[in-house]
């Protein structure tokens, strides 16, 4: 795989702030490629300046290989999708759909067939002479995305589409936004604050905090395996215990837990690469262990504090004896089996693959 | 519920004093006796008639309807650089400067008037015409142009213009199928604005003016002959329709424009 867009040192400064601060990746040709982080993290500046919609303060874009200094956003092969969609109100859908045709050299006939089949490609044959004021927030989505697919752009950029969608209308683009770049074969970078989203549907994330970039790896390696404690809170839940890490033996690095004693994590697991003065350790990884015949590596005792029951699932927080912090533990709700109770004693157990490593 | 009472009474009273006199208008115009006094004479159109073989009005016409279609088009097009300014642009010195250019609507137009005669005849040495007026004009129009294209502006989503760039087209190509489009209706309130303002406007008109009076600086002449006083009636009557019809289809376009951007009604003078 080549990459189709290069970030080097990308700075970004609006008088005194800085939202971008020397932000380098390389994204490649034909992945979805999300940018995730907190609102004024910098991702949509990020998005911007690839689409030439704001100048640099230092540093390079390179898309296809070419530097975009000074090439301005009709001549650069990125489309964007806007937040708001940019849907023109006083054009119909197939106007708008053609828009970009407008400075092609082709027939109206061809223009047509162009917009029959970008319209085909979002789910929306026939709507070419709907106004687009009856349009629902779905359709507008659709529409924006065929305006900018018509043009087949190297890259689509995509800024928090889904943010005005409701619950169940959301999960459905998800879905299909994936099918669709899938099907395309286009680079899409999709700006997102919803962790969950990203995840869903990226082949490759990157964590923005205060205009840096914090982690770039795949989802899975994001999830089980984050570099650094605002990544690992950012991305799911985690629990966090101090530790001590003494010596490593056969791929086990031996970790003293105060109040808990001794661990073992796998070496791993420690995605810093660094010693790590902490633990971390996801409510799914903890397992409960109702009857006296189920053990664990390592087993601790704890009472229930507050149960979440959410059908397939139970939350639960469990003090641990010699922890002050409870811990948030997940259980999937089987047929027959249990579902604790506050003041419950229980005992917990996890293995050393279970654990990571933080700083 | 007694005060409910008083307040409606006092709206009734205060719209009766405020229209009375514009009603008296038409109703002294239709009038044929030759004094303005009650009880009236019978209903006929002979002042109307009147109005037409006067000459002199005829030309007085003619200059205000010039004065006012330029004042209209240059105060529209000066309002709208400054409202696209003001709304897409952050720039040192802007609340200043948006400032000092809406003053002139709270201004006394008698200081306009005055100062304007100083600069132009005392230290610039020009002499009065239709362009002195038009100048007076132009400056009192520009604020009302901008209040109204500010909405229209600031109801145009940003995003609309940067997805028309990055589509392929250019600044110009933008601004002609996007933004122009857009902010039409709000264009054409402007225009009907400055135009009615311009119309109607006297003191500017009446220390500015040249050899070519305009209507309303015509009809202050006309009222020291009180035989002409019916005539003056009729005359009014037909720019008190005018102006209505104008203003009707000026808030007419911009509530249009509100609506195609889809946003809330905020503003606006009527």
């Amino acid at each position: 795989m080549k990459p189709i867009i290069d970030l080097i040192n990308v700075d970004k400064s609006y008088g005194d702030l800085r939202a971008l601060k020397g932000v380098s990746a390389q994204i490649m040709e034909g992945e979805f490629f999300s940018l995730l982080g907190p609102s004024g993290c910098g991702k949509t500046t990020l998005l911007r300046t690839i689409a030439g919609f704001e100048d640099l303060t230092d540093g390079v874009v390179l898309i296809d290989g070419k530097d975009m200094d000074g090439v301005p956003p009709n001549q650069r092969p990125a489309n964007m999708v806007f937040q708001s969609y940019a849907i023109f109100p006083h054009l119909n859908v197939g106007e708008n759909v053609a828009f970009g045709l407008r400075r092609k050299k082709m027939s109206i006939l061809e223009k047509k067939e162009k917009v029959k089949e970008a319209l085909k490609m979002v789910g929306l044959v026939g709507y070419e002479n709907r106004s687009s004021h009856t349009l629902s927030g779905g359709q507008r989505q659709r529409v924006a995305l065929a305006r900018a697919l018509i043009l087949r752009p190297r890259v689509l950029l995509l800024d928090e589409p889904l943010s005005a969608l409701d619950k169940k209308l959301r999960e459905q683009m998800q879905t299909e936004l994936r099918r669709l770049q899938r099907q395309v074969g286009i680079t899409f970078i999709l700006v997102t604050h919803d962790q969950e989203e990203a995840l869903i549907m990226s082949d490759r994330i990157a964590v923005m905090f205060d205009g840096e970039i914090a982690q770039l790896d795949s989802p899975q390696e994001l999830y089980s395996r984050p570099k650094t404690k605002e990544v690992a809170n950012f991305i799911g839940i985690m629990n966090f215990l101090p530790a001590i890490a003494s010596d490593a033996k056969d791929g086990l690095i031996k970790v003293k837990i105060p109040g808990l004693g001794d661990a073992l994590i796998g070496e791993d697991q420690a995605p810093s690469g660094s010693i790590g003065t902490q633990i971390g350790i996801r409510p799914e990884m903890l397992t409960i262990l109702l009857s006296d015949d189920q053990k664990a590596e390592k087993e601790v005792v704890g009472t229930v504090v507050e149960v979440n029951y959410y059908g397939d699932m139970s939350y639960y927080s469990i003090a641990l004896d010699g922890v002050t912090e409870p811990l948030s533990v997940s259980m999937r709700n089987t047929a027959g089996r249990k579902v604790l109770e506050p003041n419950d004693k229980t005992r917990v157990g996890w293995g050393a693959e279970s654990l990571i490593l933080l700083d | 519920m007694k005060s409910g009472r008083f307040l409606t009474l006092f709206v009734w009273v205060y719209l009766l004093f405020l229209y009375l006199p514009v009603i008296l208008l038409p109703l002294f115009a239709f009038n044929t006796g030759k004094i303005i006094a009650f009880p009236l004479k019978g209903f006929g159109f002979q002042w109307f008639y009147e109005l037409a073989k006067i000459e002199a009005l005829h030309t007085a016409v003619w200059t205000s309807l010039k004065i006012a279609i330029i004042t209209s088009v240059l105060a529209t097009i000066l309002g709208m650089f400054a409202s696209r300014a003001a709304t897409r642009f952050s720039f040192p010195g802007k609340g200043p400067i948006m400032g000092l250019i809406m003053v002139p609507l709270v201004l006394p137009e008698i200081i306009v008037a005055v100062s304007l005669i100083v600069v132009l005849i005392k230290v610039m040495g020009l002499g009065l015409s239709i362009w002195t007026i038009i100048l007076g004009h132009v400056l009192i129009c520009v604020p009302f142009s901008i209040a109204i294209l500010n909405g229209a502006f600031r109801s145009l989503d940003k995003s609309l213009e940067e997805a028309s760039v990055d589509l392929g087209e250019t600044k110009w190509t933008t601004f002609r199928l996007i933004t122009l489009p857009l902010v039409m209706p709000g264009i054409i309130s402007s225009l009907l604005i400055s135009f009615v303002i311009s119309l109607d406007e006297f003191i500017i008109a009446f220390f500015l003016t040249g050899s070519e009076p305009t209507l309303s600086v015509y009809i202050w002449g006309m009222l020291r002959f009180p035989g002409r006083i019916p005539a003056v009636m009729a005359l009014g009557t037909i720019m008190l329709i005018v102006s209505l019809l104008l203003l009707t289809a000026s808030e007419y376009f911009r509530r249009r424009g509100l609506r195609r951007s889809g946003v809330q009604d905020v503003g606006g003078f009527i």
